[in-house]
């Protein structure tokens, strides 16, 4: 195995780690929004904030970790991706700040007034900035994006079928597995009302997830038929896995095994967001250029793979001791404020 | 990389429009303008986090832990906005800057991926120092806090180490237009990275001590002089103040540092025009027509500072060519601006320090307390005039004497529309930032933990 193949993975299980973790994180956002009136809602939102407070940062890390690989092991790519889509990932940036800044804010502000401003500046912008970033992803995977600066359409790589697929996908998946993660949650904090409240809307969002997967096949196959050859001939085990994975995660929620479906869950978003680069592979921009062609240079690609090891080594063992912290604070009960 | 690839990302498409370029610069300058604050004080304020929190601890003192407790929610604020907005430039290298991103991506990549790591630590150890602060034991609590503070000042040396090697591009040959034979390693530690770096990290806890002192400061103003407020002032400002002289010193060793690897940079931020020797010091003034007008000049002072000699011959603009040249008077004045705060601030740690010595005090003389109280928006102006130095001083320049500004920009249309954004973001951004601090700073001192009383 080639080391620029290495990378790529590892640039993949960066992403793909993002989604399961920042995508809940988002997708609880998207269930603040939802949570109804400033009475009512509170005690879902403050069981949002609860599980999302001490990690979302460290999540968030994701991101700017695969886009430093991106541009350090694949720079023409990252170079062209982020010319052509200037405008969904402005956004998604613009969407980046709303969410965290505002979250920050609404958890350090007292009055009603100033927390339902700042939750509503988090809420919208946790449900847009996964939207964008999904438009980004169906941008690349229908080949709207052309090596180059800026030699795509502007408005057109983004607005098309697979890529609002792309979005209301990205969308649906933040918002089921943030549902499943809260159940769970909500057990560990002891409201056995707030997992059912949770379990209904997980039963919800996975459903909705499920018809627009399907919904998406025919989309595929209209708009981006060579992503759709991929997934329904090399990609297809992985597809067929996802959903598996994602009826089992449906019947585990009715049997409320929460923790279980924790698992399940994102396994089923796993295999998806693996089944895309198997479709493609090794077209990284399809349809023309490879990773292969994209690749820096070798003594790169090791010094960056050298830092990537030695990094995980001391942040993985500080995700596993933040995590158990996390999950042993106490839920706070209590008024607004 | 594939020649076919690389060879047309290095010869780019051409200059973008003129409003786009400036548009792209004025975007890129306002969002790391407004992320090197938060991260100075995201950076250094976890340091005096610590030192408070163990002085507490130690002597059992109350007030300190007080102070702890309180600069902690400061920080929880900080340091998100921190990450978010430092998130934004990550993505703007790509969308303003894919010329430079795809032709060059792969010499600077590895100072960022050190960072990501570093700042991966930041953000869970700040996570587990924030919200488990009653859930661990007092040495184990203090302890999680150690790597926010070791990460956090990593950061600054990787990703000023990558700005450094825009100055002085190391690392790669160029070949018929594409980059070849990159050394990553030797691309980061490059000539500039000592003296850029060691200039911003003790640039960072003097803005994050002497902002911090600022607050207390303005309390003191008031008449607040109990023994909490009198903390509050005295640990932050001897920090930064300490490190003012400590500062004049690397300021002056990044200016010989100029003069010998980036001299046209150094002319322009003196605004000489003739190179030669009886270089003189000049203070003020602006730049027109080739010539520095109305400016205070010290006569032999540039040679002297640049070689111990009146006959040191400094290099002036006329060795480079007009169209290579930056703007002089901004960078001039800039300059200026931040030697000048930089020998105020000396001067107040001076007269904290005397009044220390003789009676044991803050002194009383509101001549003292009102520059202090504003000490915090000096230091930082300081570092945004001291950026403007670096980087408009490398004009026209993106990567210095290899890729230029214009060449590095998206050809994308309509650049202007995404500042238009921008500042009306960072507009609300700026307002509700100060907004909440302002609110933190008013409450009531309290001692309940961060998680609890915000719940």
């Amino acid at each position: 195995m080639e080391a620029a193949q290495v990378l790529l993975g590892v640039m993949w299980a960066g992403l793909t780690l993002y989604a399961l973790l920042g995508g809940a994180d988002f997708g609880g956002g998207l269930w603040d929004l939802l949570a109804g009136g400033s009475r009512a809602g509170l005690p879902q939102r403050r069981l949002v904030e609860h599980s999302i407070g001490p990690v979302w940062e460290a999540n968030h890390v994701w991101l700017i970790f695969v886009l430093v690989v991106l541009w350090t092991g694949f720079p023409p790519v990252f170079a062209a991706v982020m010319s052509t889509l200037y405008i969904p990932l402005t956004l998604a940036a613009f969407g980046i700040i709303g969410r965290g800044a505002a979250f920050a804010f609404r958890k350090s502000s007292t009055e009603l007034w100033q927390q339902r401003l700042f939750g509503a500046a988090f809420a919208l912008s946790s449900v847009l900035t996964p939207f964008f970033l999904g438009t980004v992803a169906g941008a690349v995977a229908s080949g709207r994006v052309p090596p180059g600066l800026a030699r795509g359409s502007l408005v057109g790589a983004w607005v098309n079928p697979t890529s609002m697929l792309g979005g209301v996908l990205a969308v649906a998946v933040c918002a089921c597995l943030a549902a499943v993660y809260l159940c769970d949650d909500a057990v560990r904090s002891r409201l056995p009302g707030m997992a059912e409240v949770f379990r209904r809307r997980a039963l919800a969002a996975a459903a909705v997830t499920g018809v627009v997967a399907l919904g998406g096949i025919g989309v595929l196959r209209a708009d981006a038929p060579r992503l759709f050859t991929g997934l329904t001939h090399r990609a297809l085990p992985l597809v067929l896995a996802s959903a598996v994975l994602g009826v089992a995660s449906i019947a585990l929620l009715w049997l409320r095994r929460y923790l279980l479906v924790r698992g399940t869950a994102a396994l089923a978003v796993a295999a998806v967001m693996w089944g895309w680069p198997v479709a493609q592979y090794p077209l990284m921009l399809p349809p023309a250029v490879s990773f292969r062609q994209a690749a820096a240079e070798p003594a790169v690609i090791t010094a960056v793979l050298a830092v990537a090891g030695a990094g995980a080594l001391l942040v993985l063992p500080s995700i596993a001791w933040l995590l158990a912290v996390q999950h042993r604070l106490p839920f706070e009960r209590g008024g607004p404020g | 990389m594939r020649p076919a690839l690389a060879a047309p990302l290095i010869a780019a498409t051409g200059p973008a429009g003129g409003a786009d370029l400036v548009a792209a610069r004025t975007q890129m300058a306002l969002s790391l303008g407004w992320h090197i604050i938060v991260a100075c004080l995201g950076v250094g304020m976890p340091a005096l986090l610590l030192f408070t929190e163990w002085r507490g601890l130690r002597r059992g003192d109350d007030d300190y832990l007080r102070l702890a407790r309180r600069w902690a929610k400061a920080v929880a604020v900080l340091f998100a906005v921190g990450a978010v907005s430092g998130t934004i430039l990550s993505f703007e290298m790509g969308l303003l800057w894919p010329g430079l991103m795809g032709a060059y991506g792969q010499v600077i990549g590895l100072p960022f991926a050190l960072e990501g790591i570093a700042f991966f630590l930041e953000a869970i150890f700040i996570g587990i120092y924030l919200y488990a602060w009653d859930r661990l034991s007092p040495r184990a609590h203090l302890l999680s806090g150690v790597p926010v503070m070791v990460a956090g000042v990593a950061s600054a040396f990787f990703v000023v180490s990558a700005n450094a090697w825009m100055n002085q591009p190391r690392g790669f040959v160029l070949q018929g237009g594409r980059v070849t034979h990159v050394s990553p390693w030797a691309a980061m530690f490059n000539p500039a990275t000592p003296p850029q770096t060691i200039h911003m990290i003790v640039a960072v806890f003097m803005v994050s001590g002497f902002a911090t002192a600022s607050v207390y400061a303005v309390a003191l103003l008031r008449g607040r002089r109990d023994r909490y407020h009198r903390l509050g002032f005295l640990v932050p400002f001897t920090v930064a103040g300490a490190l003012a002289p400590v500062q004049i010193l690397v300021g002056d060793y990044a200016a010989r540092f100029l003069a010998r690897y980036q001299p046209t940079k150094l002319a322009a931020m003196e605004g000489l025009t003739r190179t030669g020797p009886h270089a003189p010091l000049s203070v003020g003034g602006i730049f027109v027509d080739g010539r520095l007008r109305h400016a205070f000049e010290i006569p032999n002072g540039l040679s002297l500072l640049v070689g111990y000699s009146p006959d040191t011959v400094v290099q002036g603009l006329d060795r480079t060519p007009p169209a290579d040249r930056p703007p002089v008077t901004p960078v001039h004045l800039c300059f200026d601006a931040m030697v000048g705060i930089g020998v105020l601030l000396l001067l107040l740690a001076a007269w904290l320090a005397f009044s220390w010595w003789r009676r044991r005090e803050i002194p009383h003389s509101r001549l003292f307390l009102w520059p202090a109280a504003a000490s915090g928006v000096l230091a930082a102006v300081a570092v945004e005039a001291g950026w403007v130095v670096t980087e408009v001083g490398r004009q026209p320049w993106v990567v210095y004497g290899r890729l230029r500004t214009a060449d590095a920009v998206n050809p994308a249309p309509h650049l202007w529309a995404g500042l238009l954004l921008l500042v009306a973001v960072y507009t609300v951004l700026t307002v509700s930032t100060v907004y909440v601090l302002r609110l933190m700073a008013r409450a009531r001192p309290v001692a309940a933990p961060q998680e609890r009383e915000t719940a």
